[in-house]
């Protein structure tokens, strides 16, 4: 019926060409990303046993069914025939399915069992989920005592349009986990406020990260390079905004970032007793703003009231310094206000503080990374 | 199937249009207790809603055209998300197959209406002023809730009143759908014509009652999971909270021990729609009717022990994982046991291909191949690759859209007639169709792709190399949206000039509405019931 | 027209019997309503005693340690975490690990300061990695057993005395003990 062909053919040429005009440049992800580890590459060979299988059979059964539609069609004649049931045709479509899944039980099994075998390992990460960011802190073996947290660096002109998109969009952070290769890397996911998920797919390894609760998983890269994930449980407005880096390096480079870690961990513990000038102080304040607080306080400062409070002419932000300095130490507790005293040193706090109390029309004098030292006990 | 014998005249069609009680106008419907008028109401009801819900995914798809964030902020996105998933599922698809069974329950097995026929006008009733709860959160401060259709605490305890109006909506869905059910339940226990016995019943009844007893059992239980929630949000418990001796993942539990049996809830009154329509355009009867019973009911049993294959990465021991692998994957026995028994049914039968037909045949395609990639994420090691990512959502539009909503459709198509007296235009009906079937595609067969590359479920906005799944994703959703509203149109057309439908307008089909009531079906039928033998 | 006089759905006509075989049902029927409504109301002290009487209570009491035998052929590595985000509390332990003998006792200690201005009280709760190593790990001393309060500027360190059960599966060779800090009382949910 030519009626309804064109309908078709109309459709699907308008949805070509309008892929074919907004074709990007690179290359098109289909499938499992490049395995980089022994249990990748496990569950990819699994998948592709499973997916012939399931390829038979499907073929299998839906040339009967299309054979039907076209063989046995009124149509031409054919005459339908009054057969209702077959015990034994039942039976053995009832018994060789359920023997193809004892079969694929097995080797599936031996995988289960090892992706869940944490022991022995060499070095324990615990990673820790928060609203928007990871924290990573090194608790044994090589690199112990290191602790960072790893911010999303995209900036918010890419992801607004305002700027072209770089190649790593979204996937790219401020402090890379950095682990060394071939080693058994156990990792233990918690949460700070809901329920996130650790996942980097090149090594075949995901964890939800639960709040109040351990739960421990592994991975042992086989390849040096540069592997990125993301949050894959549902946590709130930024999601889709905190992605998990890692970087596999040989053993001698991982213990030169150790050392250089270790050593930059003690010099940004910047000098506290440091008097900044105020305009030194606003533009530090103003990258610090954008790398913690714009999502929530958005960058006009006006926030999206009552979940996140407008800093421009706010209560803390005009009034007395004590208070401002307090909420960003300590948060308030019962809503998504962090404390950022745990997470940011004295200057830059003073820098946010002093950058938002002269911001959006206020006009309320700066603070001294020594007055907010003050205040912390 | 049954042979009808009947010694009465065939159904004395005394006008279709007068004698509906005496009330007229809006207060007819208000007031009915005809389970004709409810079960359109019913239908009317989710399509309403699944325009809706379909208007929210198409804000979704349309900031997943591109990368970067264009058309609304993630605090909405979450929203659309959320709601698409709550409206979709409690608003359009579950009700529509409630409409189905209204109509068609007491017409199949030779009763005169529902065994309470005011309970039912009230269960649907209840049914808008729950939406409204759902469509109102999105003008509370804060907007609806942004949790995904799941709910997951703690999240939930972080939402505005939103997330409370949405809650309520919930507990009142949930109790419309258990007094349906157990009108259902009683109707068909207890209202079957002298000599229909269970297995002689229409495989379509059979679904429902089946149906039935899966809602009683577990409504309760959601209702349940999200009153928790509301006392963690506003009374000070910690079912969810750690401080308080609770555990999110407490939540996951009791909402999946649902959630699981809930999406059989939505498939088998699809396969009880689909096994009427197979045999009727195949002109042969349904392949092994009693086994098409048993493994409805091994799949309703085995629904229930299986709920943590949503959960595999929360961190359980491996006997867990293993253990709901293995139950997740013996679904798989009876459910290919029906899909061979349709394939059966329609082998060496005498097939046309009419609107009804190419909707089941799309089903039994496509709700198969969604089965397959459930099979694929059942296995743990699998699952912890694909687990909340795109293939995930392909999988259950798949079995749910590819699935419950073309037997939907084909229901329509196939039974218009019967409720209306009207043909529909079968070169639209056609053409519906195959719109339908390849936008569907076009939208979800790519998604496997996206999630399989490691796309993340619930973002607005992803890195570069998912950007040319994405766009085809969205074009084929704007082209599925429009084809639903020619639906529209071609359903407005037949009931408005329609050509007159005959009294038999598919030959094969044999159940008792078609061989014992005129076309179109009598506002009041079966008040004397016919004889089964 | 047949006339059938089993059970059809229109029957205006009830006899006395059939009413009172309803009354009756009704009483019935209320009264498990009514008992319904009651147990869930005992649920509330009925929760506490089914948890103490199958020794599941995540807020903990000190364990009875039977036998101390110590396992010298095995190793078992313990990570200590902290975690205090809502609280306004830092909270450390004072060793990152230890390793320890099945059987032998081992105390380490963690230190707590309320640095806000007003005191804050807190409860510790324990988490395990593996969560199924809970079950050998037992804790004779722990500031998680009871609600810690810390004045203003107040640092404090509490011990943790412990044992690992013999009884610990041959796999395990690291566990990790979690501690996260909440706050006590005016817990409120945002927005």
């Amino acid at each position: 019926m030519k009626g309804f062909f064109s309908g078709r053919i109309v459709s699907l040429v308008a949805a070509l060409a309008a892929l074919a005009a907004s074709a990007p440049a690179h290359a098109v992800a289909w499938y499992f990303q490049t395995p980089a580890s022994q249990i990748a590459r496990d569950i990819d060979q699994l998948h592709q046993y499973v997916m012939w299988l399931i390829i038979i059979i499907f073929v299998g059964v839906f040339g009967f069914m299309f054979w039907a539609c076209y063989a046995h069609r009124k149509s031409v004649g054919h005459k339908a025939a009054q057969f209702h049931e077959n015990t034994t045709v039942e039976l053995i479509w009832t018994i060789i399915p359920a023997i193809i899944l004892v079969i694929i039980a097995w080797p599936v099994t031996k995988t289960v069992i090892a992706q869940k075998d944490t022991s022995a390992s060499d070095i324990t990460v615990k990673v820790t989920g928060y609203q928007w960011k990871w924290g990573y802190d090194y608790i044994k073996g090589e690199g112990e005592g290191i602790q960072f947290l790893s911010t999303l660096t995209t900036p918010r002109e890419q992801i607004e349009g305002n700027a072209p998109k770089g190649e790593n969009y979204l996937l790219e952070v401020d402090n890379e986990m950095v682990v060394p290769v071939g080693k058994k890397i156990r990792v233990i996911t918690t949460a700070a406020d809901v329920v996130h998920a650790w996942w980097v797919p090149a090594f075949g390894v995901k964890q939800d990260a639960i709040p109040g609760f351990l739960r421990d998983i592994w991975f042992k890269p086989e390849k040096e390079g540069v592997f990125r994930g993301q949050c894959t449980e549902l946590c709130g407005k930024e999601h889709a905004y905190m992605p998990i880096v890692v970087r596999v390096v040989s053993q001698d480079d991982y213990t030169k970032w150790v050392t250089q870690k270790k050593q930059a961990m003690s010099a940004s513990a910047d000098d506290p007793g440091k008097t900044w000038a105020e305009d030194e102080l606003i533009k530090r304040g103003e990258k610090v703003y954008a790398a913690n607080c714009v999502a929530c306080h958005q960058a006009n400062g006006r926030g999206m009231p009552p979940a996140f409070p407008s800093l421009a002419g706010g209560k803390l932000t005009t009034g007395p310094k004590e208070g401002h300095i307090d909420i960003v130490l300590n948060g308030k507790p019962g809503t998504a206000m962090a404390a950022f005293g745990k997470q940011l040193n004295d200057t830059d706090i003073a820098a946010v503080i002093s950058y938002e109390r002269n911001s959006w029309g206020n006009k309320a004098g700066i603070v001294q990374p020594a007055e907010v030292k003050a205040r912390r006990k | 199937m049954s042979s009808i014998v009947d010694t009465h005249p065939v159904g004395h069609a005394h006008d279709d249009h007068g004698h509906h009680g005496k009330y007229s106008g809006l207060m007819r419907w208000v007031t009915t207790t005809n389970h004709k008028d409810i079960g359109s109401m019913y239908l009317w009801f989710s399509f309403i809603m699944f325009l809706v819900g379909g208007t929210m995914a198409l804000v979704i798809r349309a900031e997943l055209f591109q990368p970067g964030l264009q058309v609304v902020d993630p605090d909405f996105f979450n929203q659309m998300t959320t709601m698409h998933g709550l409206i979709m599922v409690f608003g359009a698809i579950m009700p529509a197959f409630v409409g189905f069974a209204n109509w068609l329950i007491p017409m199949q097995i030779g009763a005169p209406d529902m065994a309470f026929a005011r309970l039912n006008n009230w269960s649907f009733w209840l049914l808008p002023f729950a939406a409204s709860l759902l469509i109102l959160s999105f003008f509370m401060p804060g907007g609806a809730p942004g949790v995904g259709w799941t709910m997951y605490a703690p999240l939930t305890v972080q939402q505005g009143i939103g997330m409370d109006l949405t809650i309520f909506g919930i507990h009142i869905l949930g109790m419309s759908s258990i007094l349906g059910s157990i009108n259902i339940i009683t109707t068909i226990l207890n209202m079957r014509a002298p000599g229909m016995t269970l297995m002689k019943m229409p495989l379509f009844c059979w679904t429902w009652l089946i149906t039935a007893y899966l809602l009683v059992a577990t409504m309760p239980v959601l209702a349940g999971a999200v009153t928790m929630t509301l006392t963690d949000r506003h009374f000070g418990t910690s079912f969810f909270n750690a401080a308080g001796g609770g555990d999110p993942v407490l939540y996951q539990h009791i909402f999946w021990f649902f959630g699981h049996p809930e999406v059989y809830i939505i498939a088998l009154p699809a396969f009880g729609v689909v096994s009427q329509v197979i045999p009727a355009f195949s002109r042969k009867p349904l392949f092994g009717y009693a086994s098409m019973v048993y493994a409805v009911a091994a799949i309703a049993i085995l629904s229930f022990i299986v709920w943590a294959h949503h959960m595999y990465t929360v961190g359980m021991p491996v006997t867990g994982q293993l253990f709901f692998m293995y139950a997740t994957t013996l679904i798989a026995v009876p459910t290919g046991v029906k899909v061979f028994n349709w394939v059966a049914t329609m082998w060496k039968g005498s097939l046309t291909f009419e609107t009804p037909m190419l909707f089941a045949i799309g089903f039994l395609f496509l709700f198969t191949l969604g089965g397959f990639t459930g099979l694929v994420l059942s296995l743990v090691p699998v699952d912890i690759q694909l687990h909340d990512t795109y293939y995930v959502v392909a999988h259950f539009h798949y079995v749910m859209v590819a699935g419950a909503l073309f037997s939907a459709f084909a229901g329509i198509y196939f039974w218009l007639p019967k409720w209306t007296g009207r043909m529909y235009d079968e070169r639209l009906g056609k053409l519906h169709f195959w719109l339908t079937l390849i936008f569907f595609n076009l939208i979800f067969f790519v998604q496997h792709f996206l999630g399989l590359a490691g796309m993340p479920r619930r973002i607005p906005d992803y890195p570069l190399m998912f950007e040319t799944w994405n766009k085809v994703s969205t074009i084929g959703a704007f082209g599925f949206g429009l084809s639903q509203l020619l639906f529209l149109y071609i359903v407005l057309k037949a009931l408005k000039s329609g050509e007159k439908a005959p009294q038999l307008p598919w030959e094969g089909a044999d159940s008792l509405e078609w061989t014992h009531l005129p076309t179109p079906a009598p506002y009041h039928s079966f008040e004397t019931p016919p004889v089964v033998k | 027209m047949a006339e059938s006089v089993d059970n059809r759905v229109d029957k205006p006509n009830e006899s006395p019997e059939t009413r009172e075989q309803n009354r009756r049902l009704s009483v019935r029927l209320a009264v498990v309503a009514a008992a319904m409504f009651g147990f869930g109301f005992a649920l509330v002290p009925l929760y506490d005693q089914i948890c103490v009487a199958l020794g599941i209570n995540s807020v903990e009491r000190p364990s009875q340690v039977v036998n101390t035998q110590v396992d010298r052929s095995r190793t078992v590595t313990i990570e200590f975490d902290s975690n205090a985000h809502n609280i306004g509390w830092r909270f450390e332990p004072l060793v990152n690990h230890l390793d320890v003998h099945p059987g032998e006792l081992a105390t380490v200690e963690y230190e707590v300061v309320n640095v806000t201005d007003k005191p804050v009280t807190g409860q510790a709760i324990p988490s395990y990695g593996p969560p199924s190593a809970g079950e050998y790990f037992h804790k004779l001393e722990c500031f998680c057993f009871s609600q810690q309060t810390l004045q203003p500027g107040e640092r404090r360190r509490m011990p943790v005395t412990f044992v690992v059960d013999a009884r610990l599966p041959k796999g395990v060779s690291s566990i990790a003990l979690s501690y996260t800090f909440f706050q006590v009382a005016g817990r409120e949910g945002s927005g």
